[in-house]
């Protein structure tokens, strides 16, 4: 399962990005094979609107199944929800460290938006 | 000729000057209240209603069968209203601007377009007098469309009053573009003068002629005077901060009607625009502003 992460950089070892529409970045990494991959955000990050809809657009197009984030907006979730990613918000520290979290159950799995749209 | 009465800041007296000089021109007049997140015209001007209709925006509605999400639609919104997400196409109506680019674009015509309601443009009327005022509907934000329909009302043969919204924004040059001349209403006060250096900054990029009316005069200081005299900007009426006036204001009632010495110098200032606006060319800036701000 590929696994879309926020992130502030390009690595395994970048800080989260607390934000999904308006991170700087996305890490993914293929639980099954081990592959890291990083996509550029930076088009959602200086939108006017619609940061988190191009944000779900893009980690869709990237293949991920699941999404680990700090918080998602309303217009996000709806996006995300439509294209059928399971959403996990309240990640902290490392993306290494919020794939362990995920995979030892500790993330929560949201069921609708935790903020309001443009909440940072 | 068309007389937009503008200013940067809001709450300065844009409606007053309208509804005043509607009651003072001569002949056929129409106003049209495009501050329609908040029309107030129709307070002061005593009218009946005509004729209401529904104004909306074209948004798109996509067929799933004909859609192989090949994402133009997608990339050709700059608005993010329209995303393609796993095996569905999304739209965001809320976020659309209804500029048809993706139903144009779309490859297998996939696109069609349904009207989404934004407001509302209302006609009312009293002898020679119209008035048109567009409403917006509570929690839409899209302004600009709503203000061309009420535009899109204008009769031939009418002087044409348009009470523009305050700002500089995308909804101010809406309602201002195409104007003959243009009233920038302050106040004497630091906050008034910004304003309308702001405001002036804009209708010289619209090209239009213009000139200011200070209102409450005499209740702040002169900076706005020397900003004119130095800009070289005719003061055309300055309206005295008397309690008449407010209290006019508070019974929803006019100057003309409640102030005497009001009523000539608001038949003078009507003659003056009227004069200024037809004794000087348009600018031809202002076909690159109506690009600029769609």
């Amino acid at each position: 399962m590929k696994v879309a992460v926020s992130a502030t950089g390009e690595t395994m070892d970048s800080p989260i990005d607390p934000r999904f529409g308006r991170a700087a970045r996305f890490v993914l990494f293929d639980t099954d094979s081990g592959i890291v991959e990083s996509a550029d955000n930076s088009g959602g990050a200086q939108s006017a609107q619609g940061a988190g809809i191009q944000a779900a657009e893009t980690v869709s197009r990237l293949g991920a199944e699941c999404l680990i984030t700090g918080h998602c907006g309303p217009k996000a979730y709806r996006a995300l929800e439509a294209a059928g990613i399971q959403v996990y918000i309240g990640a902290e520290g490392t993306i290494a460290q919020a794939i362990e979290q995920l995979e030892e159950g500790r993330l929560r799995r949201a069921d609708g938006p935790d903020v309001g749209g443009h909440w940072a | 000729m068309i007389v937009a009465i503008a200013s940067g800041k809001g709450g300065t007296g844009k409606t007053t000057v309208a509804v005043n000089l509607a009651l003072s021109l001569p002949g056929p007049v129409r106003v049209l209240d495009c501050d329609v997140e908040a029309p107030n015209v129709h307070l002061f001007l005593k009218t009946n209603a005509v004729r209401t209709e529904r104004v909306g925006i074209p948004v798109p509605e996509v067929d799933a069968d004909l859609c192989n999400r090949c994402g133009e639609c997608s990339r050709i919104c700059r608005f993010h209203a329209i995303a393609v997400l796993g095996k569905t196409v999304s739209v965001f109506s809320e976020l659309c601007h209804g500029c048809g680019g993706c139903t144009r674009i779309c490859p297998e015509e996939a696109i069609t377009e349904v009207m989404r309601p934004i407001g509302v443009v209302e006609e009312r009327r009293a002898g020679r007098r119209h008035l048109v005022l567009g409403k917006l509907d509570v929690g839409q934000a899209l302004v600009p469309p709503l203000i061309r329909a009420v535009r899109s009302k204008s009769g031939a043969g009418e002087t044409v009053l348009i009470d523009a919204p305050p700002g500089t924004s995308c909804s101010m040059i809406a309602a201002v573009r195409g104007a003959d001349f243009v009233v920038l209403v302050t106040e004497p006060t630091p906050f008034g003068l910004n304003d309308l250096a702001l405001a002036v900054e804009t209708v010289r990029v619209l090209g239009i002629p213009f000139g200011v009316i200070i209102n409450r005069a005499g209740s702040g200081d002169d900076r706005v005077h020397r900003y004119c005299a130095r800009e070289g900007i005719d003061l055309l009426l300055e309206i005295p901060d008397d309690r008449r006036v407010a209290e006019a204001y508070a019974r929803g009632s006019t100057l003309v009607e409640n102030v005497p010495e009001m009523r000539p110098l608001f038949e003078s200032l009507a003659d003056r625009i009227v004069a200024m606006a037809q004794g000087r060319p348009s600018h031809p800036n202002i076909n690159e502003a109506r690009h600029a701000c769609r």
